[in-house]
């Protein structure tokens, strides 16, 4: 299979915990996956959130999401997104996740949820896939 | 397609971002919209952002933007970042400067990355200008790729080009020999608060006034004689030249912004007068087409030469049969010209 386009990916640092360690090393794997990371820094609000998505028309959002609020932030996210038209962009979550929170984040839609020691290389290729699946799906 | 084009006349922004995307990638049906765009364009003033990495571009485009809002104007930005050259991944990270424009409808932020493309633009940069322009956009900037001393292709898509330089950022024979100093229509020294900023408007200041070409009205890459500064209370112009002044700012806290905007609107003028806009964009025009005309035969002509007989010449350069200049001819022989 091969795309029609060069993946396009946001990460987002959505609420108020100023870590953005994990979201820069991600960040920086993808863009070595051969994708281009539109990356906008810490304390995204969601209509921040869509906005960025909108604008860069992005194939995939990822959200880093370390301070345990992630039950209150991914649905708000998801809303905001899809009132702005943008159901059809999946949202993939890393992050600090318990593993009680998984099946409620993908009852949410959330496409893609990777803790920490997740190899980067998986997150790529997972992002490829999501890609990938849009594209003969349309 | 004519469903895009129509939205993006419309100022739809899910559709501009949509045909920004397909121009990118050079998908089917961008070519056709931006023809059916392109009677809609030339409204918007582009100008063209340009310096050194970590002189702050982006913070200085934001501001911008800002103080046009300010002024009831919608304002489109297109920021440019590299590609890796080994991977083909960029990470763009305009925005970051960017983040008091969110929330504000009349203003649209588009990450390009140059894709292979030197000059400090990408591709494709140019024609996503173009769209914001056809969808309603007053003001659009371009920031280029944090830029050295050849990037200077900025020149062929703006009508006004600033070029941002920071203390410290090099000494004075970097400001004397860089050549992205030329290409200035307004010279902006930002972080004017940090230590050394005296010294480096010492340093622009002379290399002004030692006579190093600036750019003349109207002329694309081609440069008039020297010109002193002029001082920034009065119209930076001397007959029929421009004369690219300093202006000092903080960007991160506004300061300076006003005069630059004042620099800008004067410099708007004075395109706008005595057919100079319409010189400079002829020009810009002549390039862009040769450019592209060169680029399309090229990729016609290369595609009638198979990798096969290039790898077999390869083979035969290196066992020294033959010399890389008659192996090229010889591959053009069988080329239909």
């Amino acid at each position: 299979m091969s795309l029609d386009h060069n993946i396009r990916v946001l990460i987002a640092k959505p609420g108020l915990d100023g870590h953005d360690r994990g979201a820069k090393v991600i960040a920086r794997a993808l863009r070595d996956a051969g994708m281009e990371v539109i990356y906008t820094g810490l304390r995204q609000t969601p209509e921040m959130i869509a906005e960025a998505a909108l604008q860069e028309d992005v194939d995939v959002v990822g959200l880093s999401i370390l301070s345990g609020a992630h039950l209150a932030l991914v649905p708000r996210i998801r809303e905001v997104m899809n009132a702005n038209e943008l159901s059809d962009i999946p949202l993939i979550v890393g992050g600090i996740i318990p593993d009680e929170d998984k099946a409620a984040l993908q009852a949410m839609g959330v496409a893609g949820i990777f803790g920490p020691g997740t190899h980067t290389d998986a997150i790529a290729a997972h992002i490829r896939a999501l890609v990938e699946s849009k594209q003969d799906g349309a | 397609m004519t469903g895009l084009v129509a939205e993006v006349l419309s100022g739809s922004r899910r559709a501009v971002a949509r045909l920004l995307t397909l121009i990118e990638n050079d998908r089917p049906g961008a070519a056709d919209a931006l023809a059916a765009l392109y009677p809609h364009t030339g409204r918007a003033w582009i100008i063209g952002v340009t310096g050194a990495p970590g002189t702050g571009k982006s913070t200085l485009v934001s501001a911008l933007a800002a103080a046009y809002r300010a002024r009831g104007q919608q304002v489109g930005i297109i920021a440019v970042d590299p590609t890796s050259p080994f991977t083909g991944g960029a990470i763009l990270g305009d925005r970051i400067r960017m983040r008091d424009l969110s929330g504000d409808s009349g203003v649209f932020i588009r990450s390009m990355a140059t894709r292979g493309s030197l000059g400090g633009l990408a591709r494709s940069a140019r024609d996503a200008a173009r769209v914001l322009d056809a969808a309603g956009f007053d003001v659009v900037m371009i920031e280029t790729v944090g830029a050295g001393q050849n990037e200077v292709d900025i020149v062929r898509a703006a009508y006004t080009t600033l070029v941002v330089e920071a203390p410290g950022m090099g000494d004075e024979v970097q400001a004397i020999k860089a050549g992205i100093l030329e290409i200035a229509d307004l010279l902006i020294l930002n972080k004017a608060d940090r230590p050394g900023a005296a010294q480096t408007l010492r340093a622009l200041r002379t290399m002004l006034e030692l006579g190093h070409p600036t750019r003349s009205a109207g002329a694309v890459g081609h440069h008039g004689a020297g010109a002193l500064r002029s001082g920034s209370d009065s119209a930076p112009i001397d007959g029929e030249m421009w004369l690219p002044p300093i202006v000092q700012t903080v960007a991160s806290e506004g300061t300076g912004i006003d005069e630059v905007m004042t620099v800008i609107a004067q410099h708007r003028v004075f395109l706008s007068a005595a057919g100079r806009r319409a010189r400079l964009e002829g020009g810009q025009i002549a390039l862009e087409v040769r450019d592209r005309l060169r680029e399309a035969l090229l990729t016609r002509l290369l595609r009638q030469v198979s990798s096969e007989s290039i790898d077999s010449m390869v083979e035969r350069i290196q066992a020294r049969q033959i010399d890389p200049g008659r192996a090229v001819e010889s591959l053009l022989a069988t080329v239909d010209l």
